[in-house]
């Protein structure tokens, strides 16, 4: 029940596809937060193996496709999660569906006993994520069958050396220490075996861990069933935001509320590539104090996804209209569910024949659950089903024969039904797996046809399997928010109103208060890796006491100092992360065995005075010198002696000793 | 503080649930129902006891609905778009989904069937489910600074909750309609252990307990196989929602393993509309259903089709819902005109119907004519099977439910008065909670919990955690040694004033205080016998007798004599001291010994012992010496 709490980030996170990672320390448990894959440094890898080391490699020049690792791909873990003893994590609260997808490494492993929590939806489609990786790569080990059963010699050091620049840091990390992150991929029953041990959460509820710390997931808005959290442990309080979006377009929107006036809030998104734009412009507000609803219901930024949205839609059926064929190679859930809610009012594309399909091996059931979630969905899709509609127009299309859904490429159903022109959304955004490899080779030189990828992704290394010289295929690269924007930190913060905020030490300088005086925030940041212990609350905890033992309580009222004492006997039990004296059956209600404890000097013509008033008699002996003593003659003789710290009474009877006392 | 706890409705009956509790100030609404068994304003709950201004809206905190069954929110939009209430209204999404289908399909049997007078239009009912709040299961909400609810999966019918609200430190769990046990397309109701003041709890089955649901359901199969077998048709009038889903995913089901062919139709668009929101809240059936939603949507009923006015005299067997259920109009009433009249056929009964429905008139014994109005006389030689199986909870269930969450009190509602009585008497006596049942407009007020607010210091929750184990003996082979870890917390409280009290460790007092802690010891000298021999006659009184092994010859002496004392084990023997607990007993040298009441003159007989000792051990130090004082002291040795 200590009151220490401490803040490791182990990951800053890469965006929407890698959550970033921490380890919080408080009440004496360690959290982990979150536990994601860096999925973009698969792009290190070649899309199609031959043999290893062929050609005339070059560590110097642009990374072409010989440049590429050609071996059966390994995946990227936070490096530095390694070096922490998985039986010491008590806890693991995962806040999206992205965030758990290294997760089956570490609940597979010996002396894992951490209770894990996640709301169920990022439990059920991290699940579908996590097959998604894992079918998707058995199908490319199948396809180039490859030996298992040696090390892999790209991780060794010759070879690495060999590596252009980019590729190198990729694989090491800036700082060169994240070879050690590399795994091979689990397997499906490690991935269905971890989802069978979290803990699965609705919004707002609040769980409980070993009595003490209460924690709850509300929505951050940024994808369905993604959170931020709050603990609470003997009555302080803490809030983790991470990518959160005020107004999202399919997922639950951001709980404000809940976030309000906490003791710590942690902000944990970094300063990256999606702020980079925005960096300088318009860092600058008004000095009128935020409001709440201007904040979230932002119709500025909604308006502006909208139009975005709207200018892929018409690319996109500007490349259909042309005979082109359009791929979407994408990994966000709320992207596909958007682009497909906006295709289906667009009027050009209804009214045209060109088909649609979903290839990925979760894409049936991903569909289907989407339509079954009214709980984990923003407000308008929710009126949806009070109207009595389905929750997304993708239900219709299904139902008109418009989109189809299939597990793989070469599906026998696809491969009868294939029609061309035709727009394919398929994983994965790093073109290295799945149906995304033999579409982007059989289209890339027709002119008419589109590619859409997302802004983040480093194109020249996503594209350099596939022959740049050759290729004629337009590419649309848009971006999507994923996280609050910069310019709204500050914003947040001031609405939020915690004790103590606590950034990365990147957004130093970004978030400004323009009027201190109206702000009692203080700000803390904490850098990678390095562990960050935070002030600790000079308040005492706070505790509660049953009525009924307070009624026991025998008050004693000192009247030099103003103050009533009681002693107080019970059992201490933590309920609900507070602790709480009850009182105790069992237990007389007063106890003689306690000593009494007494305080002061005693004033010696007083007390002889109380004496007196008692029926006792006495004198005092020696005025001013030490130790000075009273004389009792009456009823009995007696001594009482008193020194600074002491006093000893002296008696020859049990009754006189009792009354002197 | 306290908890009022205040009936409208449902108070020994069931119809127009309502109930208004006020926690610590916080006024709930728990339900708002319409009573389907009266016409005239009876059928509303006497909504001016709330507030006899009629301002509903500041008398009120929230109103929270259980589920969509019209005796639990029918009286809703009367209340919010005729009364005027405008609070919040909180219910779970599918109670949002649906209550506006049951509103409306109500509205309509009234207004159109019955001529009635309009009680609430169908824009009533679309701006009063606008105001509506939807909750997801264990979501806590905060309604204002300190109230909060949160609902409980409930079973009974889709999206049924049970409703746990809290303010400050007093709880309160409202059931509304409860199912232990799960059924074909709902789970079990399910709710926390929880630190409750009240349970307001449905007790319509308040004293039946069923047998197992699988032979009623059997029953209910069997008699629909036999009669389509024999080419009849059966008619299975039903509510739109609930039952009618619950049949069908038996039907269905049944239909598949059997290999049936014979056509199962639905009567109205309603039905197969509600069908829809089935699918889309599958999460909130049972996980058996919810697991096989993955291959097919089970709400996707193959064998099931639509029904036309015009295919009701078809030939051939077929089965089919129509509504309503108690047969009290509409289509089913229709239907069961033209088929009752042949033995062939089949009608079905729900579990209860109100007095005056054709459904009742069936139940009550087995007419053979049905006056419908004064022309027209139907005649019944149809078959008659009565479904037993229901949603609600049996007396074990409500019994489980109060013993597992224990609270303070009971509260039965939606129940029969008499069979309230029996189940009071069973959870008082078999339980020990206090148990009440008041009738409509009654007010049960109740103490509520209440915890002191503190702070506490970090050395009193350090000491408290500090385990106290204590070593209970050994036990057995295989359990050899047994602990106890009893933890007690003990500190001081201190209050200053009117501040929050704080509690700190006993230890840390003195420096609150500003005072230095000033200890209390007790002293006496008194003389011991010295045995005849011993007697140091050479020495002149007072000097030191011969050291050291003489003095501690004495005290191993003293300890001999009080070898026979209960407290004999814990004595420790020091140099020139024995030692229990804090009592101290020395051999006293002095000449004047301050703590020497009385005679002081020293005699060679007398050896004085003086001992030194605290408050908390007064009794055993008076013990102890009453024991030295007859002891005889011997040496071992007399050394010369």
């Amino acid at each position: 029940m200590t009151t220490v709490m401490e803040l490791t980030c182990l990951s800053r996170g890469k965006g929407y596809y890698s959550p970033p990672c921490h380890v919080l320390r408080l009440g004496g448990f360690t959290l982990l937060v979150d536990c994601p894959l860096d999925l973009s440094s698969l792009s290190v890898f070649a899309p199609v193996p031959g043999g290893f080391g062929n050609g005339d490699r070059s560590a110097e020049g642009p990374v072409d496709a010989t440049g590429l690792i050609r071996a059966e791909p390994w995946y990227k873990t936070v490096a530095t999660l390694h070096l922490w003893d998985v039986s010491s994590i008590d806890v693991v609260l995962i806040s999206s569906p992205m965030g758990m997808l290294g997760l089956p490494f570490l609940t597979r492993a010996d002396g894992f006993s951490a209770k894990v929590y996640v709301t169920e939806a990022a439990a059920k489609l991290g699940l579908l994520a996590m097959n998604d990786l894992v079918l998707q790569h058995r199908e490319f080990r199948e396809f180039y069958s490859f030996d298992d059963s040696r090390f892999p010699r790209w991780m060794e050091w010759e070879e690495l050396e060999c590596l252009s620049p980019p590729l190198k840091e990729t694989i090491l990390g800036v700082e060169g220490i994240e070879l050690g992150g590399w795994m091979p991929l689990y397997s499906a029953a490690d991935a269905e075996d971890c989802v069978k041990k979290v803990q699965k959460l609705r919004y707002a509820e609040e769980t409980c861990y070993n009595g003490t710390l209460m924690m709850k997931a509300l929505s951050s808005g940024s994808e369905i069933g993604a959170c931020n959290w709050t603990i609470e442990w003997i009555g302080r309080t803490v809030a983790l935001v991470t990518g959160s979006i005020f107004s999202s377009g399919h997922a639950l929107g951001f709980d404000c509320q809940a976030l309000q006036s906490k003791d710590v809030l942690v902000y944990s998104e970094s300063l990256s590539i999606d702020h980079v734009g925005s960096t300088e412009d318009d860092i600058t507000h008004d000095s009128s104090p935020p409001r709440l609803d201007s904040l979230v219901d932002d119709a500025s930024a909604r308006s502006e996804e909208e139009e975005r949205l709207n200018f892929i839609c018409s690319c996109i059926t500007r490349a259909t209209e042309a005979g082109g064929s359009v791929l979407i190679p994408i990994g966000r859930l709320g992207i596909i569910l958007q682009l497909l809610e906006q295709l289906s009012v667009c009027s050009e594309f209804t009214s045209s024949k060109v088909p649609m399909y979903i290839i990925s091996p979760a894409a049936a059931e991903t569909l289907a659950y989407t339509n079954v979630i009214p709980e984990w969905v923003c407000k308008q899709r929710q009126e949806k089903l009070f109207s009595g509609e389905p929750l997304f127009a993708h239900q219709e299309l299904v139902k008109g024969g418009r989109l189809r859904a299939y597990p793989a490429l070469y599906s026998p159903e696809l491969l009868r039904n294939w029609q061309e022109p035709c727009i394919v959304f398929c994983p994965h955004w790093s073109l290295r797996l799945g149906p995304a490899v033999p579409l982007l080779r059989r289209w890339h030189s027709d002119p008419n046809s589109l590619l859409v990828t997302e802004e983040g992704v480093d194109a020249q290394i996503a594209l350099a399997p596939f022959n740049i010289a050759e290729m004629k295929m337009k590419v649309l690269r848009y971006s999507f928010l994923s996280r609050i924007e910069l310019k709204k930190i500050t914003p947040l913060l001031e609405i939020l109103q915690p004790k103590l905020a606590v950034l990365p030490e990147d957004l130093k300088e970004k978030v400004l208060f323009l009027n201190t005086s109206s702000t009692s925030i203080s700000l803390a940041y904490y850098s990678l890796n390095e562990t960050f212990r935070l002030p600790s609350s000079k308040d005492s905890s706070k505790i509660d006491i049953s009525s009924d033992l307070v009624s026991q309580f025998q008050w004693k009222i000192l009247k030099e100092s103003n103050f009533s004492i009681s002693r107080l006997k019970g059992n201490l039990v933590m309920r609900n992360g507070r602790p709480l004296i009850l009182s105790r059956d069992e237990l007389p209600p007063s106890d003689n065995n306690i000593p009494l404890m007494h305080f002061g000097t005693p004033d010696l013509p007083r007390l002889l005075a109380r004496l007196t008033e008692m029926g006792i008699r006495g004198t005092i002996q020696g005025e001013s010198e030490c130790p000075r003593i009273v004389l009792i003659d009456y009823p009995e003789k007696a001594v009482i002696e008193v020194r600074k710290n002491s006093s000893c009474i002296s008696a020859p009877s049990e009754r006189l000793r009792c009354t002197i006392s | 503080m306290a908890i009022e706890c205040l009936v409208l409705g449902a108070g020994q009956e069931v119809g127009k649930s309502c109930v208004v509790v006020t926690i610590n100030g916080r006024r709930i609404m728990f339900d708002c129902g319409m009573h389907m068994g009266y016409l005239d304003r009876r059928r509303y709950p006497d909504f001016s006891r709330i507030s006899p201004s009629g301002d509903f809206t500041a008398a009120l905190d929230c109103i929270i609905i259980t589920h969509f069954h019209l005796d639990h929110v029918g009286a809703l939009p009367y209340f919010t778009e005729v009364c005027g209430y405008s609070g919040p209204i909180y219910m779970t999404y599918p109670t949002k989904a649906l209550s506006p289908l049951m509103l409306e399909d109500y509205r309509r049997v009234m207004v159109e069937r019955r001529g009635e007078e309009e009680q609430f239009t169908s824009e009533h009912i679309a701006s009063c489910m606008k105001k509506v709040v939807p909750v997801d299961l264990k979501q806590t909400v905060q309604i204002g600074s300190d109230l909060f609810i949160r609902a409980y999966y409930a079973g009974h019918v889709l999206g049924a909750a049970m409703f746990h609200a809290k303010v400050g430190d007093a709880a309160i769990v409202y059931t509304g309609d409860y199912n232990m046990t799960p059924d074909r397309h709902l789970g079990a109701a399910q709710i926390d252990r929880l630190q409750l003041d009240l349970l307001i709890t449905e007790s319509t089955y308040a004293t039946t307990v069923r047998d197992s649901r699988y032979t009623r359901e059997r029953e209910f199969l069997t008699a629909v196989h036999k009669c389509v077998e024999g080419g009849g048709k059966v008619l299975i009038p039903t509510f739109a929602l609930g039952r009618a889903q619950e049949l069908c995913m038996l039907l269905d089901d049944y239909w598949e393993r059997m290999n049936l062919k014979v056509p199962v139709y639905f009567s109205a668009g309603l039905t197969i509309q509600a069908n829809m929101y089935y699918k889309m809240l599958i999460n909130w059936t049972s996980q058996k259903v919810k697991e096989s939603y993955a291959t097919r949507n089970p709400f996707d009923f193959k064998n099931v089709r639509n029904f036309d006015r015009s295919m009701i005299n078809d030939p051939g067997p077929c089965v089919l819902f129509a509504t309503p259920g108690m047969i009290s109009g509409g289509f089913s009433l229709e239907v069961f005109k033209n088929w009752a009249p042949s033995e062939s056929n089949l009608v079905t009964l729900p579990g209860y119907c109100v007095a005056g429905t054709v459904g009742h008139k069936l139940m009550s014994g087995k007419p053979t004519k049905i006056d419908l109005d004064k022309d027209t006389q139907i005649d019944v030689r149809c078959q008659i099977h009565q479904l037993s199986f229901s949603p609600h909870t049996d007396a074990k269930g409500i019994m489980d439910l109060v013993k597992f969450l224990s609270p303070k009190h009971v509260v039965l509602v939606h129940g029969e008065k008499p069979k309230m009585a029996t189940l009071k008497g069973k959870i008082e006596a078999e339980l020990g909670i206090s148990c009440y049942y008041p009738a409509n407009n009654e007010m049960v007020t109740l103490p509520s919990t209440h915890f002191i607010k503190a702070s506490a210091s970090d050395v009193f929750v350090r000491s408290s955690l500090c385990p106290n184990l204590q070593f209970l003996g050994k036990n057995t082979d295989d359990n050899p040694w047994q602990f106890k870890d009893d933890r007690v917390s003990q500190g001081v409280c201190v209050m200053k004033g009117n501040e929050e009290g704080r509690v700190i460790h006993q230890g840390e007092l003195s420096s609150l205080l500003r005072q230095e802690a000033h200890d209390v010891k007790f002293a006496f000298c008194f003389p011991v016998q010295l045995s005849s021999e011993n007697r140091w006659t050479g020495h002149p009184p007072g000097e030191t007798p011969p050291c050291p092994s003489g003095t501690c010859s004495l005290v191993l002496s003293l300890l001999a004599g009080l070898s026979s004392s209960p407290v004999q084990e814990k004595i420790q023997v020091g140099e020139a001291s024995l030692q229990v607990e804090s009592v101290r007993a020395s051999i006293c040298a002095r000449e004047q010994c301050p703590y020497r009441v009385g005679d002081s003159q020293r005699k060679p007989e007398l050896v004085y012992v003086c001992c030194e000792w605290t408050s908390k051990d007064s009794e055993l130090a008076w013990d102890v010496i009453s024991r030295m004082k007859s002891v005889v002291l011997t040496l071992p040795c007399s050394d010369s």
